[in-house]
């Protein structure tokens, strides 16, 4: 039995890109994550492998990424109070 | 310019802090609190997190261990990008149950509990302080910088005593701003502003020196790498395991600091201020950071070897002449330092008095006497100022002690992972229920002690609180209780094996512990509301009618949110009770409103203690209130049941009415259609009967016996042709139809329908176009002439023009052909054009006509049987019948053309 006030089925078109907005906010941190760990790879070798300000710009270039993304989204996703579907718990 | 200007200067800058702060107050005191609460200023007071340590440190961080430094930075920004994992929670969690403090969330999830309340703040105030001490020795190393730069050279008692003026001044600040009132939000909007006017400045200031560094010395951004590349410094060490923990040590501390968690939670005035720090802080971040490996490597190169390079951000500038951009960068250091000590005492302060001292004070009041008689809001101002002069003095306590030397330095990190220990009690708390306030000091205190043993006893040094041979031996001589190799696990970077064993024993202790244990009913409750946060913001009820008076109530909310205030909320709760201008009912209601007002101030742990000495022994014992609420659950369900079950009944009603309708309407067609055709066979049978009633009686004329004979010869057939139409319907309603299917003409069809019509008389004439009628059909051919032929006789009968005509014309229309028979009579009245395809529905009259009311209907269903349609078009004169062909028919036809 299913009482009243729950999260219905299928969502008006709004709502639903607000969830895929929302989903796509979510996953920001793990695409950091994942880049931020690819230097995890690199080796300082000899004089001609070292790190240089190669490292430090893709360093600083996955921040902008992210910075970049999380603004393009968060000024997207709607509060709660703005959607319209009630109890719109996540998910 | 000189030392002393120097301090002027600075002196100066703190006074307009002052003032800002104070016309913010002001400012808000008087309901002007826009701008103080915009997004923006949000954003600017999470740069608390870049301390004096990050301004100044970064860059002998970079210098010593390259990219390393950046870790520090990016933990936070995977955070606030990640907003909407944690963060938005916490900030809901803080609204909905007025969290003063990290301790207060954590003791409120756990039912309210003293005793986590007390270990957070323990565990808060062992890891803070050394890092106040690293904020007053970088402010104190920064006026030595300028004090050498005029040669003079400080010894200790020089630094000991700046740091001491550095410390009361801070103290003399924070105590004004921060601990003048109790707020029921608990915000501070004075110092908001102060530090938001602060991160500008050394973000001002970082930004200042790194342009200098890159475009001035270096001479732009293309030969600032090409520089970075010949440095010497080593830009990466292959050190994976630093590299991960500290970006999760960051992360982690970035939400455990009291001092962060103060200004994301507890000062967030609204959630949606988050959409824009979620970039906007992770962007000051990037700013703060982007110059530091130029300003590392331009001071490697520039500097003499062994000059400190935690000093570069003001020495570089010094060194190339540069005062006033030196100076710009002092304010940003001191900046770093005061905002941060501001904030971190702070958020200690209030968690000293509300998880230490007010509890022990009251645990010595007894009686609820004692709670009205002492004045409490005095008690927990003094505690809070005691508090935050006290923690001032543990940092320049241990400044002192460490001797401010690099050792110092060192401690940073450590200490972030001091108050990490409080994550796993935090996260589990609000994502899991089943996490228990056992489980959670368990936890709490595991990580308590690695951590002192594995980084803080040690960070004093060899043989200040550990020996060398406790630290090769380990603790009674195990070996796997050395300090730095744990279980045997040695070879690790120390930090590293500090982090991992402390944060992983913490979350095992944590996690088992809760499994193991049942929590007590209030915890149970609150951790509904915690982990549920989204789906109701408001907290259970917890107090049942008191024997207390509302003046009792009224007399001790005053005591600790003062008078206008507790009044406005005593007003407020009469008028929502109807009874403005009198005392309001204590109801359980109020009681819960009212302890949670009061937990803005006190926090949920002390409020709650108030609230069971005010209302003593009539507060229901939570196990009631789990019974209480297990039998409202059980109502609500049996109610739901109940309406669910009616719904059925009604729909079903609803199903039997319909069905009765249609049956009554039923039956009343099958009387009409019964009389119709008793009435249709009846009027041939008495002719049939009279008339050979005449010819048995005999004794007549012979052409009057041939005529008679044809009469009844005649109603015979008209008889038999009725009968033949009705079994025809019959067949054609109930579907038992067989359809023979055909290829064929059209043109020969209407051929054969017109001579079938019996047109002998020649009355009607026909037009036709025979070009268009050029079409191929497969369908039952025989049945749709039978339509055909009705309809030509049908104009042949009704059509009441003086020279009836017919024209049927072809329409081909897309893929669906349609026949019109259009005669040239009066047409069909509007309000008969419904009834026409129904049975036994003669317009015209019937003698003339000789029908039975059944060719049309009879034509309804054959078309509907062969997939087509016919429909009366209304035109303004003749009648109009459109016979739309079976689609599939024209399908075929177009194959075959």
């Amino acid at each position: 039995m299913t009482g009243p006030g729950k999260t219905p089925v299928f969502l008006q078109r709004a709502s639903y890109r607000q969830r895929r907005l929302r989903d796509g906010a979510k996953l920001v941190p793990f695409l950091g994550i994942i880049l931020w760990l690819i230097p995890l790879a690199w080796r300082n070798g000899g004089d001609s492998e070292k790190v240089g300000s190669a490292g430090v710009l893709y360093v600083f270039g996955v921040w902008v990424l992210l910075i970049v993304l999380a603004a393009a989204l968060s000024s997207r996703l709607q509060s709660d109070a703005a959607l319209s579907d009630p109890g719109s718990s996540e998910e | 310019m000189t030392f002393n200007a120097l301090i002027v200067f600075a002196l100066g800058y703190v006074l307009a802090l002052f003032v800002i702060a104070f016309i913010a107050e002001r400012r808000a005191a008087k309901g002007h609190s826009n701008w103080l609460t915009s997004p923006w200023i949000y954003t600017l007071s999470l740069s608390i997190y870049c301390t004096a340590w990050t301004f100044y440190g970064a860059v002998g961080y970079a210098a010593r261990s390259g990219l390393e430094f950046v870790t520090i930075y990016l933990g936070p920004s995977l955070v606030m990008v990640g907003w909407w994992w944690v963060l938005r929670r916490l900030v809901r969690i803080g609204r909905a149950q007025r969290i003063t403090s990290i301790a207060d969330l954590v003791s409120s999830r756990f039912g309210k509990s003293t005793q986590l309340g007390m270990i957070v703040t323990v565990i808060s105030v062992i890891a803070a302080t050394p890092y106040i001490a690293l904020q007053l020795q970088s402010v104190t190393l920064s006026f030595a910088v300028f004090a050498q730069s005029e040669g003079v050279s400080w010894d200790q008692p020089d630094f000991t005593v700046t740091a001491m003026w550095v410390a009361i001044g801070l103290a003399v600040f924070t105590i004004i701003f921060g601990t003048r009132n109790l707020d029921a939000n608990e915000r501070h909007h004075g110092v908001v502003i102060a530090i938001a006017v602060e991160a500008v400045v050394k973000l001002l200031a970082l930004v200042a020196v790194g342009v200098f560094v890159v475009w001035g010395i270096a001479g732009g951004p293309g030969e600032m790498l090409t520089r970075i590349d010949q440095s010497e410094m080593v830009l990466w060490n292959d050190n994976s395991g630093r590299w991960i923990s500290l970006i999760f040590l960051s992360a982690a501390a970035f939400l455990c600091l009291p001092r962060m968690f103060q200004v994301l939670v507890v000062e967030n005035a609204d959630e949606r201020h988050l959409h824009i720090a979620s970039w906007a802080f992770p962007l000051y971040l990037f700013l703060i950071s982007l110059f530091v490996v130029p300003i590392a490597v331009i001071g490697l190169d520039l500097l003499p070897a062994g000059s400190n390079p935690d000093l570069f951000v003001l020495t570089v500038p010094l060194s190339e002449g540069r005062g006033g951009l030196a100076v710009l960068s002092f304010l940003g250091g001191f900046s770093s330092a005061t905002s941060m000590v501001i904030v971190a005492t702070i958020a200690l302060a209030t968690m000293v008095s509300n998880h230490i001292v007010v509890p022990v004070w009251l645990s010595f009041q007894a009686n609820q006497r004692a709670v009205m008689s002492g004045d409490v809001r005095n008690v927990i101002l003094m505690s809070r100022r005691l508090s935050v002069a006290g923690i001032l003095a543990l940092g320049l306590l241990y400044y002192r002690m460490s001797g401010g030397g690099t050792a110092l330095a060192a401690i940073g990190l450590i200490s972030f992972t001091g108050a990490v220990q409080i994550l796993p009690a935090m996260i589990g708390g609000i994502f899991w229920r089943g996490a228990t306030g056992v489980g959670a000091a368990a936890g709490l205190l595991t990580g308590l002690v690695i951590w002192m043993w594995t980084l803080f006893l040690p960070s004093f040094g060899t043989d200040a609180f550990i020996s060398q041979t406790l630290m090769d031996d380990g603790l009674f001589g195990w070996s796997w209780l050395r300090p730095q190799a744990l279980f045997w696990v040695a070879g690790l970077d120390p930090l590293v094996h500090g982090i991992l064993w402390s944060m992983l024993l913490n979350s095992a202790m944590f996690i088992i512990c809760s499994l193991v244990t049942f929590p007590a009913p209030l915890e149970r409750l609150q951790g509904a509301q915690f982990v549920n946060v989204f789906d109701h913001s408001s907290a259970g009820p917890a107090w049942t009618g008191a024997a207390t008076g509302a003046e009792d109530l009224l007399i001790m909310s005053q005591r600790i949110l003062g008078g206008d205030e507790a009044q406005a909320i005593f007003e407020q709760e009469a008028v929502r009770q109807g009874k403005a201008g009198l005392m309001p009912d204590v109801t359980p209601e109020f009681v819960e409103r009212l302890e949670r007002d009061l937990a803005g101030s006190v926090g949920a742990a002390t409020a709650h203690a108030m609230m069971e000495q005010m209302i003593g022994g009539s507060s229901v014992s939570v196990e009631d209130l789990i019974a209480v609420a297990d039998e409202a659950a059980q109502i609500l369900e049996y109610s739901n049941r109940l309406e669910a079950k009616s719904q059925e009944q009604e729909r079903t009603a609803r199903a039997l009415r319909a069905a009765n309708d249609k049956l009554t309407a039923l039956s009343i067609q099958k009387d009409a259609f019964l009389s119709q055709i008793s009435h249709e066979l009846r009027t041939p049978m008495t002719s049939i009967r009279s008339f050979s009633d005449i010819l048995r009686d005999g004794a007549m004329a012979e052409n009057d016996q041939g005529r008679y004979a044809g009469i009844i010869h005649d109603e015979a057939v008209r008889l038999t042709r009725l009968l033949d139409d009705l079994l025809d319907l019959s067949v054609l309603e109930n579907g038992q139809v067989e359809l023979h299917r055909q290829t064929g003409r059209l043109s020969d069809l209407l051929d054969r329908a017109v001579r079938a019509a019996g047109l002998r008389d020649g009355v009607l004439t026909i037009s036709r176009d025979r070009a268009t009628e050029d079409l191929s059909l497969t369908t039952d051919l025989d049945r749709l002439a039978q339509v055909f032929i009705n309809l030509i006789s049908n104009a042949r009968k009704y059509c009441d023009a003086k020279e009836p005509h017919l024209q049927i014309s072809v329409i081909r229309d897309g893929d669906s052909d349609a026949i019109d028979f259009i005669d040239n009579g009066s047409g069909i009245a509007v309000e008969n054009q419904d009834l026409i395809f129904e049975k036994f529905s003669r317009v015209a009259d019937g003698l003339k006509a000789g029908g039975a009311g059944l060719g049309l209907a009879i034509c309804r269903e054959i078309m509907h049987r062969l997939g087509g349609e016919i429909s009366y078009i209304p035109r303004k004169e003749g009648a109009t019948f459109r016979v739309h062909l079976p689609k599939v028919t024209t399908a075929v036809a177009l194959e075959e053309t």
